[in-house]
């Protein structure tokens, strides 16, 4: 393998899934799943994962903690279709049926470090009241066929959802090869440009 | 930053000093985060302290004698809700008042409506309050109208309009006309006064030309030159002056010429129409002076030609001397020499001239002009009474005449004037100035002049006024006079000479002319001002550059025309501007940009995104090119790009036309698979676009709204076992097709029951009992198994025989299962089966799938154990070896499975016509109650239940309305009567229009016609007609069949007639039936196409055949035929059967053909079409009229035979890795010579001969083996047929095998294939 010229760069995703905040529901688990473009590829790390069920306590009425990780590596050649995680929610309801309580969908990070996101979460909408109700005495809500359609933007018109609630999720961002390749991930803005003057402040005080 | 930090800074905002003042501290992040989100409301009433500032004591405004308003109603729970709320908030408390509550407008609400009540119930609605719709129109200057909004206006004067002709003009109205036409020129003549000018100009104090003295020849100077220059110029300015002169007087002549004869017309018809008089009045002038001023003229001139003569003779004058001095130079030499020559005489040079005192100077003078004017009024008018008849319907006319003008801006009409009366004098005056409110740049401006007769206004000419500049304001500009005309032809009956049609002055007509209707109009058009004197004026940016163009080219070519003196300082600023304009800089481009700052922005240039060969990868992948649709990790460099992936798809694009044979074998069919290829190519991308179209269903799951029926079901199955002992299929869940990656999708097969399998039979060289042509019969099947001949068989199968222990194989994509094998002819497995099923390329999308062309193959084979006897150890161990023989297969289409969702039914397996050491006749031992049911049938029937988990949703057949030259009647009616047809029986398929291969709906009967079958079937059986049929139906059934939904990506169902049916060589089941029934119909049978449900085709279409009182239905694609009351018909259903002069669908109760009435007669059982209220139209039919055959090619079948048996070896040899393969040569010919009689009987077993025969030959060899028969498209199926029958596995280290292929030619290059596979094992 030539390090010198690449042809491949990789994205390590460290991190995990802190909790929820669904004011309305308890018993909740959540799953999450990767989607990216054609030109990425897992190498090491699931792309899959499914929590345990979390109630609320009292000392934190609305924050559900399931505190999941996540480690997952990506190469890729190509930027484009940048790995998306997509986070369903999953948890009882009144009759005890599974049913779905929210999709989200974030892009990983593009910069290396640590990161927070917090998605909002939402679900499919019924068609009408009468489905509504159907669904809510049967217990079977309306779903996505699939969660990875949250994280893709085409055929989304036909659908309407309704808010449900937030997702934290913690990200720690390592990036092999991005700049050698062209790619430059790392962000703009002064702060992370501190070094050099303090350095150079430093110096003169020597002098 | 901490990540848990709420991004209010006051999580908890608590400004109430009563409340605790410390915060919890173990309110964590999470719990102020929550706050954020959700806040639970309060209902407890606030305290009066902590609204109001410290201490503070509540105010009431309202007591101290201040108006309050009234408070808009809201209950105190509400309140106390709000002002819990708003205290959290950060400044809480600046919501509240004075007086502790909180801030509130007042009640906004009316008293009263001051709406006037809409809906009165006693009576009607206001008219005034009616509703109009207008309907909405699109301006299409709308969109020009991109200048800033504002305040504009023009300003449109129409002040009125004299006509110069006009139909109803009178004679004397034309002479007068033009009377007055010269008169206005004389007039401009007389201001512009060019001849007093040149007079004056002439008149000008002559230079220093009369100081040069005709006594000072002089060389010429410099001002000498200069003078002549001058003298020219005099002279020319005097012609010029005398030429405008003359015009002055010519124009005086015209004018007493039109006078007089004005006055001879007045004269003639004995009044006057016109007020016109000329008035010639002579002008006092000083004679004196005149006189004076003449006699100098005529002096200047005099003294002018006096110079002119002068400076001729004194020219003249020098010639003469230089000539004398000359001569006199001559003469010397002559007399010095002292002789004279001879002729050489010169004569002294004559000077001839003219004294300058001759000149004759001739001026001739006339008299100075006469000042001319006309006056008005001076002539009476004749009255109406006096006048002749035509001239008083003429003037009766005018006065019925109306004028008015409209004002279009931008071609729309925004206002008109009054409608004014056209006086006697064809002039009218409007007056009237048009403030136009201007939102839209302005492009044109007419007015158009109406001329109203009775009621209706006619369009008489329309005048185009220029949209002024921005700096012409009202106010300013002067009224302009804008000429107009008009071509109409107007011919009178009365005095009126009419427009365009020729009238003479004279009583004799000589002398005609004909004139047009014209006139001026005056008006003017100007920016308006606002208040304060502003201009309101749109500057136009296209037009003002436009301006600014035209201002910069056109004063180059003035300058260049008129030769400006570069140097003079008045041009200084002219030159400058020149100067700019020629140096090319300031040229405007000729193209106009949009986004200007495109290029700034791209990140590659055209020509490198062109040339990478990354960027094309990428590019062909996001336009889903059918190589690159799922390209996966396109290389982040250049470099890594080989060529190489592009080889395919350029190679693909290159030989768009080009055919590669080597694949195909067969050039012909090598064109037609091209040919489809590039149909469905072309329909592909058609639904490229209808891909990307989702439903709801397609995103999101949701369960239908149970209808009451269901409900109750519901309820009545919780009473239901849990588990019942006989399950029922139930219906899943069906998923579309879009997220699926490999491995998601299996194919469950579930092998239930055979019926019939063959039996083994015994080698034996005694014939059997020798089975009859028709059919096995029950006498025969009772007869005794044949006795084996213990010679052959005493060591192997003797138990066996008569006995089979079948097992099934499922392959599918090169995944082989297989079940255990169950006993005897009539097993039962009720084994399911799981293949995983990959779509190529991973493209799961539903075109994608409808396209896999893959093919489950059921093989039935039957497991042989055979001891191989005890060897070294003595006959203490056993060897057993397992061997499987071939039986027969089914195979199903995976587009099928994937378009019906599941199969359920008994197939006919397919068995070769010939298996050796297996006999087909029925073993009756154990065929109990069924036999009633089977004997019908002939074969091994399979019985399969095959679906997709998890199940897809097959695309939809996308139903476009299509184009066709059908009448639009004809449509209706054929959407109206399958519409009613798929409401009664919504399980029948009704088809009446269908669309033909150029995507145009064409109504079915079109398409049955009689055709001609090849001559050649038909020679073939001369006598017999029964077996004449059987090889046109064998015949029809040859040509490949190609489902439309693989070709067409279940696009549509496509009809192709059947010449371009033959000419392909492929199609649908429909194709088929609609050449079968046609054949039918030629050979004299009634026939029609039944249009129906068969398994496994599901919706397809059959040929029905009326013989000999007796219903026949036959498979085009298999030329089997069936009664109309056997079981195993694969036909399920009758939906409409249809011939070439009507459709009639089957409204009985059932459809399964046994029990149904075919007769189609009976309008109760079977709807027509067209009926005696709608009849048939007469179509014409699309088919052609006759069918043109090319003869069967033998020796091209001979070669194809040759290839495919060459391929087919090297493919068995390359299955068998491990094992040598070895050929028994003599057995493969002895099967050559076997399989072209095979064909001759149409694939029927035919005698036991051939059976018999080989085992004469090949006493020592134990043989299976059978005979493949299929049509030929390609070489791949046939591999794949071979493929399946598993003969290649035999495993035995003395295997033999023979492989024998026979091509039959049949008319237009149908070919019959016949591969005759045999594995031979010595027994000994």
């Amino acid at each position: 393998m030539a390090s010198n010229n690449p042809s491949v760069f990789l994205l390590m995703i460290n991190g995990q899934i802190e909790g929820g905040n669904f004011p309305e529901y308890d018993d909740l688990y959540c799953k999450y799943c990767f989607v990216y473009g054609h030109d990425w590829a897992p190498t090491s790390g699931l792309e899959e994962g499914i929590s345990q069920i979390t109630s609320k306590s009292r000392l934190s009425p609305h924050k559900l903690i399931w505190n999941f990780p996540l480690e997952i590596t990506f190469k890729s050649t190509n930027p484009s279709g940048w790995p998306q995680i997509v986070v369903s929610v999953y948890g009882p309801d009144t009759f005890g049926n599974d049913v779905v309580r929210g999709y989200g969908a974030t892009h990983i990070p593009f910069s290396p470090g640590q990161h927070t996101k917090t998605i909002p979460m939402f679900v499919p909408e019924s068609t009408s009241r009468l489905q509504k109700f159907t669904s809510w005495l049967m217990g079977r809500r309306p779903e996505y066929t699939d969660p990875k359609v949250v994280a893709q933007g085409e055929g989304r018109e036909v659908t309407r959802v309704c808010s449900q609630g937030f997702v934290t999720l913690t990200f720690h961002i390592v990036t092999k090869d991005m700049k050698k390749l062209g790619y430059d991930g790392t962000p703009s803005d002064p702060s992370n440009t501190l070094s050099p003057p303090t350095q150079s402040l430093y110096m003169r005080t020597r002098r | 930053p901490d990540p848990d930090s709420d991004p209010n800074p006051g999580p908890n905002p608590d400004p109430d000093p009563d409340s605790d003042p410390n915060p919890d501290p173990d309110a964590g992040p999470y719990h102020a985060q929550h706050f954020s989100i959700t806040y639970r409301y309060h209902t407890v009433i606030v305290m009066e302290g902590r609204k109001l500032p410290d201490d503070a004591q509540p105010r009431y405004l309202e007591e101290e004698g201040l108006y309050v308003g009234e408070r808009p109603p809201v209950t105190p729970s509400n309140e106390n809700i709000l002002e819990n709320r708003v205290l959290k908030q950060e400044e809480g408390r600046r919501w509240f008042g004075d007086d502790g509550r909180i801030l509130a407008l007042p009640d906004p609400i009316k008293e009263s409506s001051t709406r006037p009540p809409l809906f009165l119930l006693e009576e009607e609605l206001d008219p005034a309050l009616h509703t109009v719709y207008h309907k909405a129109v699109m301006s299409q200057h709308a969109v020009r109208g991109a200048g800033p909004q504002g305040e504009y206006q023009l300003d449109v004067d129409v002040s009125g309009l004299i006509f110069s002709h006009h139909p109803l003009f009178s004679r004397e109205h034309v002479l007068t006309a033009r009377l007055a036409q010269s008169y206005d020129l004389h007039l401009s003549r007389g201001r512009g006064n060019l001849s007093l000018h040149l007079t004056h100009k002439v008149r000008a104090p002559h230079p220093q030309g009369q100081t040069t003295s005709p006594t000072r020849p002089e060389p010429p100077t410099r001002s000498d030159h200069l003078t002549h220059k001058y003298r020219l110029e005099v002279r020319s300015t005097r012609l010029l002056r005398d030429g405008e002169l003359e015009k002055d007087r010519a124009l005086l002549r015209t004018m007493v010429t039109l006078w007089k004869e004005v006055k001879a017309l007045r004269e003639l018809q004995r009044y006057s129409n016109t007020p016109y008089k000329l008035c010639l009045r002579r002008e006092e002038v000083e004679r004196a002076l005149d006189e004076r001023q003449y006699e100098e003229e005529v002096l200047m001139e005099v003294m002018e030609q006096e110079a002119e003569s002068e400076e001729l003779y004194q020219k003249r004058l020098g010639a003469y001397r230089e000539q004398l001095e000359e001569w006199k130079v001559w003469r010397r030499q002559q007399v010095g020499w002292g002789q004279v020559e001879p002729g050489g005489t010169r004569c002294l040079p004559a000077l001839v001239f003219i004294s300058p005192g001759d000149a004759g100077v001739c001026v001739t003078r006339r008299d100075r002009s006469d000042q001319v004017s006309t006056c008005p009024g001076e002539v009476a008018l004749t009255p109406v009474c006096v006048c002749v008849r035509a001239e008083l319907a003429r003037r009766e006319e005018v006065l019925r005449r109306h004028l008015l003008v409209k004002v279009l801006y931008n071609e729309k009409e925004v206002s008109q004037t009054d409608r004014r009366a056209l006086g006697p004098d064809f002039r009218v005056h409007f007056g009237q100035i048009f403030n136009l409110r201007v939102r839209n740049a302005p492009q044109s401006i007419r007015l158009q002049v109406f001329e109203e007769v009775g009621s209706a206004p006619s369009l008489l000419a329309g005048v185009c006024v220029p949209v002024p500049e921005p700096s012409v304001l009202t106010g300013r500009t002067p009224t302009e006079e804008l000429e107009f005309s008009s071509n109409q032809r107007v011919l009178f009956s009365h005095e009126g000479v009419g427009s365009d049609v020729p009238f003479s002055f004279q009583e004799d007509g000589g002398n005609r002319q004909t004139l047009l209707t014209s006139g001026k109009m005056a008006c003017c058009v100007s920016w308006g001002r606002g208040e304060e004197d502003a201009p309101l004026v749109t500057i136009d940016p296209l037009r003002r550059s436009a301006a600014h163009r035209e201002s910069s080219s056109k004063p180059v070519c003035w300058a260049a025309e008129s030769r400006l003196d570069p140097n003079d300082p008045q041009n200084t600023a002219v030159m400058q501007l020149l100067k700019v304009a020629c140096s090319g800089e300031v040229t405007a481009p000729e193209y106009f940009r949009l986004e200007q700052l495109q290029e700034e922005f791209n990140f590659a240039t055209e020509e490198e995104l062109e040339r990478s060969r990354r960027f094309r990868l990428l590019r062909l992948r996001s336009q889903e090119v059918s190589e690159f649709r799922n390209y996966r990790c396109v290389p982040s460099l250049e470099r890594e790009v080989t060529d190489k992936t592009f080889q395919e798809y350029e190679r693909r694009l290159r030989e768009g036309d080009m055919v590669d044979t080597r694949e195909h074998l067969d050039s012909h069919r090598a064109l037609v698979a091209k040919y489809l290829q590039k149909i469905r190519e072309s329909v592909i991308n058609r639904f490229l676009v209808a891909k990307h179209h989702y439903l709801l269903s397609d995103l999101v799951m949701e369960e239908q709204v149970p209808s009451i029926g269901i409900l109750g079901l519901n309820l009545f199955k919780l009473a239901e076992p849990k588990r019942p002992l006989k399950p029922q299929r139930k219906e899943r869940k069906k998923v579309t097709a879009q997220n699926l990656t490999d491995g998601d999708i299996r194919l469950l097969v579930n092998i239930i029951r055979a019926y019939d399998v063959p039996a083994r039979r015994p080698f034996s060289s005694r014939p059997p009992a020798p089975a009859r042509p028709g059919g096995p019969s029950f006498s025969e099947s009772f007869a005794a198994p044949p006795p084996q001949n213990p010679a052959q068989g005493s060591d192997w199968l003797l138990s066996q025989v008569g006995w089979v222990r079948p097992f099934v194989e499922v392959s599918f994509q090169r995944t082989v299962l297989q079940t255990s094998p169950a006993e005897g002819p009539n097993p039962c497995w009720n084994q399911e089966l799981e293949l995983p099923f990959s779509a190529p390329n991973g493209d799961y999308s539903t075109t994608g799938l409808q396209a896999v062309k893959d093919v489950v193959f059921i093989n039935l084979f039957d497991e042989v154990l055979q001891e191989l006897g005890d060897d070294a150890e003595g006959g203490r161990s056993i060897h057993t070896r397992v061997e499987r023989h071939w039986l027969g297969s089914v195979k199903i289409p995976f587009s099928t499975i994937y378009s019906q969702a599941r199969i359920d039914g008994t197939f006919k397996v397919d068995t070769p016509a010939v298996l050796l050491g297996y006999s087909k006749e029925r073993s009756h031992g154990d065929g109990g109650g069924y036999d009633t049911v089977r004997s019908l049938s002939e074969g091994t029937f399979l019985t399969v239940f095959i679906t997709m988990e998890p199940q897809l949703v097959p695309g939809d057949t996308v139903r476009e309305k299509f184009d066709s030259q059908e009448e639009e009647r004809l449509l209706l009616a054929s959407e109206r009567f399958e519409k009613e047809a798929g409401l009664s029986f919504p399980d029948r398929p009704c088809l009446t229009s269908v669309i033909d291969i150029s995507g145009k709906m064409v109504f079915i009967t079109r398409f049955i016609r009689p055709l001609n079958p090849p001559p050649e079937l038909l020679d073939a059986f001369p006598n017999s007609p029964q077996d004449a049929t059987d090889l046109v139906a064998r015949f029809v059934s040859l040509v490949p069949s190609l489902p439309d939904s693989t070709s067409f990506s279940g696009a549509c169902d496509l009809w192709s007639t059947s010449d371009q049916f033959l000419t392909l060589l492929a199609g649908d089941e429909e194709e088929h039936a609609v050449l079968l029934c046609n054949y039918f119909l030629s050979m004299g049978k009634k026939a029609w196409l039944i249009i129906g449900t068969a398994i496994p085709e599901g919706p397809t279409a059959y040929v029905l055949t009326l013989e000999q009182s007796r219903f026949l239905i036959w498979n085009p694609s298999s030329g089997h035929h069936y009664g109309q009351h056997d079981t195993f018909c694969p036909l399920q259903a009758v939906g409409c059967l249809v011939s070439a002069d009507n459709v009639w669908f089957n409204i009985q109760e059932h459809a399964s053909p046994m029990r149904i009435s075919l007769d189609v007669g009976k309008a109760h059982l079977w709807k027509p079409f067209f009926s005696r209220s709608f009849p048939h139209p007469g179509l014409a039919s699309v088919q052609p009229p006759e069918l043109l055959y090319r003869r069967s090619d033998r020796a091209a079948a001979a070669e194809l035979q040759e290839r495919m048996e060459k391929v087919l070896k090297e493919k068995l040899m390359e299955w068998r890795p491990r094992q040598p393969t070895r050929w028994n040569r003599y057995c493969t010919s002895t099967l050559r010579h076997f399989l072209p009689r095979l064909e001759l009987s149409g694939g029927r077993d035919p005698d036991d001969q051939h059976r018999l025969e080989l085992q004469a030959l090949l006493g020592d060899y134990r043989i299976s083996g059978f005979p493949l028969h299929l049509p030929f498209s390609e070489l791949r199926p046939v591999v794949e047929a071979v493929f399946s029958t598993g003969v290649h596995s035999a495993e035995a280290s003395n295997v033999e095998f023979a492989l024998a292929v026979y091509v039959h030619p049949y008319p237009n290059n149908v070919l019959s294939v016949w591969v005759y596979l045999a594995s031979l094992l010595r027994s000994r």
